[in-house]
C-alpha cells in the first residue's frame, strides 16, 4: 500500500493523522481509496465533476505528477503521495 | 645553525617558482583549469590590495585553512606573497607536510606583479569596529571579505515584522545587512509575543516598524531601517518593492502572496518565501525566470476554509523562528552567491516528528505569469486570481 502524506488543513478528515496507508496502482485509484477511507476529505480533493481540485498540489515521492502522469501516474506499494495546498500562515 | 636567508634559499631550491607572467596567463583563462591563486600575506596587507580572484589564507593559518581554499590536494596551487619569500616557505610546507602535489611559489610576489603593470584589486576596506564585528564571518571562505561586503551594500524588503520576519529582521540586520525595509501596518499585541521575539512586552501598543527598527538598531547601528507602516497593496507594490535585491515573504495571506509574485516577476526580484500553521512549515526560493515563481506551484489559491491563517488556527511559537532563519539563511547565500539556493525546491518542516520533506518544483510553461516576458505582464493582472472577491470576503 502506498503512504499518503496528510497536510495540516486535511488532518482533521482523517482522524487527525498524518501519514496514512492507501491502496490502488495510479494516482487516481489511491486518492479514491483515500476518499472512501476517509469521505471528508473528497470535496477537499476532488471537484463535483470528480477531477482533482485545481489548489490541491499532488507529488509522487518529490515530483509534482503534474509533470508525470497527472491522475494516471502509477504508484508503487513503496511510494509516497504527498497531498499539498497552499499555506499562508506568516505567524 | 643556518641565517633566515639560509633557509629561504634552500627551500626556493627545492620547491617550484613560477614567474607572474605565467601565472597571469594561466587565471586569465577563468575555466577550470585555471590553478587556485592564494595570497598567504596578513590581512593589511590583502586588504590593501591584491591579484583578482585571489583566495586569503595568512601563512599563519595556513595549514588551518588551505582545505578551505583549496580542497583538492592534485590542483595546481599557486601561492604569492609581498616578494616570494613567505609564500616559498608556505609552498615547501604544503608539499612537504600536507601532500599537495602541485605547488608553486610565484617568483617576486605582488610587488613583480605590480611593476609589471598587472591588474590588482583595491578592496573596500572595513573600520575596525566593522573587522571585530564581522570577524566569523570574515573567517569563514564563503563569505570573507568580499561576501561581507556585498551583505553591507546589500538591500533586503521584509514583509511582515510578525513570526517570521522577528528572526529574520534581528538576523539579517546582525549580518549587516546595509539596507533593511520593512512593511507592516499593525502594533505590537501581548499575543504576538509568544512567537514575535524582535517585540518586547514593553513596546505592546507601538507600531511594529518602530519596535522593530528599535531591535535591529540595538543589535547593528550599521543597518539603515527603511519603515513602511502600510498595508501593502496594489496601489503601493511597485513603489515600496522596486530597488530591493531580494524580497522576505511572510505575509499571512493568498491576495498577498499572488500581488507580491507577479510584481516580483515583473522587477525580476527573487523572493524568499514561508509560510507557517500549526507544526508545518514551507519553504522556497522564487526566482523569477531562473526558477518557477509562486503560480506555478500554487496555480489556484485553496478555498477559505481550507486556508485558515494562523491567527484563527494557532501556531507553535518556535516553529516561525525556525522558519524565518531557514529564510535568512537562503537570503545570505543569495546575496554572497554561496551554495545551493532553494531555488525550484520547496521544503516541508513537519516539527512534531521532526520530518523534513523536499519536493520538486517546475516552472509552468503556461503560467499565467511567468511564461511571459515582465513587460507584458500589466497593472490590471497583478495580484489577480479566480474568485478573488469571494475568497476575501470569506477569509474576512
Amino acid at each position: 500500500m502506498a503512504t499518503i502524506k496528510i497536510p495540516p488543513v486535511l488532518r482533521p478528515s482523517v482522524g487527525g493523522e498524518k501519514e496514512v496507508q492507501a491502496k490502488g496502482d495510479d494516482v487516481a485509484t489511491v486518492l479514491q481509496a483515500l476518499a472512501e477511507q476517509h469521505p471528508a476529505t473528497r470535496s477537499q480533493l476532488f471537484s463535483s465533476d470528480g477531477e482533482l481540485n485545481r489548489y490541491v498540489n499532488v507529488y509522487l515521492n518529490d515530483e509534482d505528477v503534474r509533470v508525470l502522469g497527472g491522475l494516471t501516474t502509477a504508484v508503487g506499494e513503496s511510494d509516497t503521495l504527498v497531498i499539498l495546498p497552499a499555506m499562508a500562515g506568516g505567524g | 645553525m643556518s641565517t633566515g636567508a639560509e633557509v629561504i634559499r634552500q627551500v626556493k631550491s627545492r620547491i617550484d617558482e613560477v614567474d607572474p607572467s605565467e601565472v597571469r596567463e594561466a587565471t586569465a583563462m577563468g575555466n577550470g583549469d585555471a590553478p587556485v591563486l592564494i595570497d598567504v600575506r596578513e590581512s593589511e596587507e590583502y586588504e590593501t590590495s591584491h591579484i583578482p580572484g585571489a583566495r586569503h589564507v595568512p601563512r599563519g593559518f595556513l595549514e588551518s585553512r588551505i582545505e578551505g581554499a583549496a580542497p583538492d590536494r592534485s590542483q595546481r596551487v599557486v601561492l604569492y606573497c609581498a616578494s616570494g619569500n613567505r609564500s616559498a616557505l608556505a609552498a615547501d610546507t604544503l608539499s612537504t607536510l600536507m601532500g599537495y602535489e602541485n605547488v608553486e611559489s610565484m617568483t617576486g610576489g605582488i610587488t613583480l606583479w605590480k611593476d609589471r603593470g598587472y591588474e590588482v584589486e583595491v578592496p573596500r576596506s572595513l573600520t575596525r569596529e566593522q573587522r571585530e564585528r564581522y570577524s566569523r564571518h570574515l573567517l569563514v571562505p564563503e563569505v570573507g571579505l568580499e561576501g561581507q561586503q556585498k551583505l553591507l551594500d546589500a538591500k533586503v524588503l521584509l514583509l511582515g515584522a510578525g513570526g517570521l520576519g522577528s528572526p529574520t529582521a534581528l538576523y539579517l540586520a546582525a549580518a549587516g545587512v546595509g539596507r533593511l525595509g520593512i512593511v507592516d501596518d499593525d502594533v505590537v499585541d501581548l499575543s504576538n509575543l509568544q512567537r514575535q521575539v524582535i517585540h518586547t512586552t514593553d513596546r505592546i501598543g507601538v507600531a511594529k516598524v518602530d519596535s522593530a527598527e528599535e531591535a535591529m538598531k540595538a543589535i547593528n547601528p550599521d543597518v539603515e531601517v527603511v519603515k513602511y507602516q502600510t498595508r501593502l497593496d496594489a496601489s503601493n507594490i511597485m513603489e515600496i518593492i522596486d530597488g530591493y535585491d531580494v524580497i522576505v515573504d511572510g505575509v499571512d495571506n493568498f491576495p498577498t502572496r499572488y500581488l507580491l509574485n507577479d510584481a516580483t516577476v515583473r522587477l525580476r526580484i527573487p523572493v524568499v518565501s514561508a509560510s507557517i500553521l500549526g507544526f508545518d512549515g514551507q519553504l522556497s526560493v522564487f526566482a523569477p525566470y531562473d526558477g518557477p515563481c509562486y503560480r506555478c506551484l500554487y496555480p489556484v489559491p485553496p478555498p477559505a476554509e481550507l486556508a485558515p491563517s494562523c491567527g484563527a488556527n494557532g501556531v507553535l511559537g518556535v516553529l516561525p523562528g525556525t522558519m524565518g532563519l531557514l529564510q535568512a539563511t537562503e537570503v545570505v547565500k543569495l546575496i554572497i552567491g554561496a551554495g545551493e539556493p532553494m531555488i525550484g525546491r520547496l521544503l516541508l518542516y513537519e516539527a512534531l516528528g521532526a520530518t523534513f520533506t523536499e519536493l520538486k518544483v517546475r516552472r509552468d510553461p503556461d503560467c499565467p505569469i511567468c511564461s511571459r516576458p515582465p513587460e507584458e505582464i500589466s497593472d490590471d493582472e497583478m495580484g489577480v486570481f479566480p474568485d478573488y472577491e469571494a475568497f476575501c470576503a470569506a477569509a474576512g
